[in-house]
């Protein structure tokens, strides 16, 4: 008896936390997602030790569930996507993904000391596509702006596109990625992508 | 002096002209060959002497006073952004920018202190490149230039005029001038070192990086932060 009560109290609880993390708004995780990130850089001391390995673990079990990386390196690919393998692109989304998720703590870790104010989301109700703003105030300086491409699938919304000051993380390799794809093929490119993430792993 | 520069200016463009002939590879890069070897050049100088200067600067110098540095240089730009935004027929930022002189000048003793940002008169670092954009003008060919780093024909061309506006060139004491270029100048070096951290961790060929870095962040900042979102490319 007890036992049944306990797994029906599970259910119930388990059904309400994934309907309100389908219903929670893109600026709002945003928000929340970006503030238990800071939080935890500011306060574990591994990484206040500059523990490279324990930053990307966060990130890793943090941010990266909240991003659509097959999408990113649709995106940072161009037309070169669709002429990559099933088994290719899986690749190219894996080694991009390691890339990405290490450039953007890079990033954040730099911002950690200020202020970011979170800007009210304009967008339908109804929209699958949006953009959060974010800015990180500085003092004596012009504020940095953060924006995140987001799209709704499935229910969950996960960002594609991380805009910083006017460039994006993701489009901004497209110049790269052709050019990769162009001299070595798309295998050259994988191999690329993937010395350069074992070269940065140290 | 003039004729220096002109001469400098014309020996440039024959270089570059002589660098044009290897294919462009990019439409907006044409004289890449040239900017690469030009990026070279960069990397050393900067690489064995600015860059660690400039990391000394922020790792060792109190942080309130090189917020003080900052804002005082912060204020002269405030000037010039206010001019190039009336260039640019925006009266609203021109009219924050002269505000924001007035306040800091009066109040934060000659702009050392940033009162106005605290009364959220907001920053805008508009620049002579931006107000020929606004007017119409193209980037036109992208250029690196030692010391300076990425800029374009027309950016560079608002930069020039912009350092020979001074106000620290007409200082006539000729040590004080060069004090203040070099912290100027050392200052300036440091605001890049968080972006640079992040391009060195993100770039695969940092001179294509920083290319695309610098042409998106400029458009950016034309449209002020509305420039449609790239899409995927068919």
């Amino acid at each position: 008896m007890t036992i049944a009560i306990r797994i029906v109290c599970a259910i119930c609880v388990a059904a309400f936390a994934s309907v309100a993390n389908a219903q929670e708004a893109p600026d709002a995780l945003v928000k929340r997602v970006s503030q238990d990130v800071l939080q935890t850089i500011k306060s574990d001391p591994k990484i206040q030790a500059g523990d490279q390995a324990r930053i990307r673990e966060v990130m890793e079990s943090k941010l990266a569930p909240n991003f659509d990386f097959e999408r990113m390196t649709a995106l940072a690919m161009g037309r070169n996507w669709r002429q990559a393998t099933p088994e290719q692109q899986k690749r190219l989304t894996q080694e991009f993904k390691t890339l990405l998720v290490r450039t953007y703590s890079g990033a954040l870790t730099q911002y950690r000391d200020q202020t970011i104010d979170y800007k009210p989301l304009r967008a339908d109700a109804n929209a699958t596509d949006v953009v959060v703003r974010t800015e990180v105030v500085r003092q004596g300086q012009q504020p940095v702006q953060i924006d995140y491409g987001m799209e709704k699938k499935d229910g969950q919304w996960k960002a594609y596109d991380v805009v910083v000051g006017g460039v994006s993380l993701v489009t901004n390799y497209r110049d790269e990625f052709n050019e990769q794809v162009r001299a070595g093929g798309i295998d050259g490119l994988i191999k690329t992508l993937a010395q350069k993430n074992s070269g940065a792993a140290k | 002096m003039n004729k220096a520069v002109r001469s400098c200016a014309f020996a440039t463009l024959a270089l570059l002209a002589g660098c044009a002939t290897t294919g462009p590879p990019s439409p907006a890069d044409p004289f890449e060959p040239w900017n690469r070897g030009m990026y070279e050049v960069h990397q050393v100088v900067d690489g064995n002497l600015i860059k660690p200067i400039a990391q000394a600067y922020v790792d060792y110098t109190p942080k309130p006073v090189q917020q003080t540095i900052r804002n005082f240089f912060g204020n002269i730009e405030d000037m010039f952004s206010a001019a190039t935004n009336l260039m640019s027929g925006k009266l609203d930022q021109a009219g924050n920018d002269m505000g924001r002189v007035m306040v800091n000048t009066l109040f934060g003793i000659g702009g050392l202190i940033d009162v106005a940002s605290d009364g959220a008169i907001p920053k805008s670092d508009w620049d002579f490149g931006l107000a020929f954009g606004s007017w119409g003008i193209p980037q036109g060919p992208y250029l690196f230039v030692p010391l300076i780093g990425p800029t374009t024909v027309r950016d560079g061309t608002g930069l020039a005029i912009r350092g020979y506006l001074g106000p620290v060139g007409y200082i006539p004491d000729v040590p004080a001038r060069n004090v203040l270029y070099v912290i100027e100048g050392v200052d300036l070096r440091a605001q890049a070192l968080s972006a640079e951290s992040v391009i060195d961790t993100a770039a695969i060929d940092r001179y294509r990086f920083i290319r695309r870095a610098y042409l998106q962040h400029r458009q950016y900042q034309l449209y002020e932060g509305k420039v449609p979102p790239e899409k995927e490319e068919e």
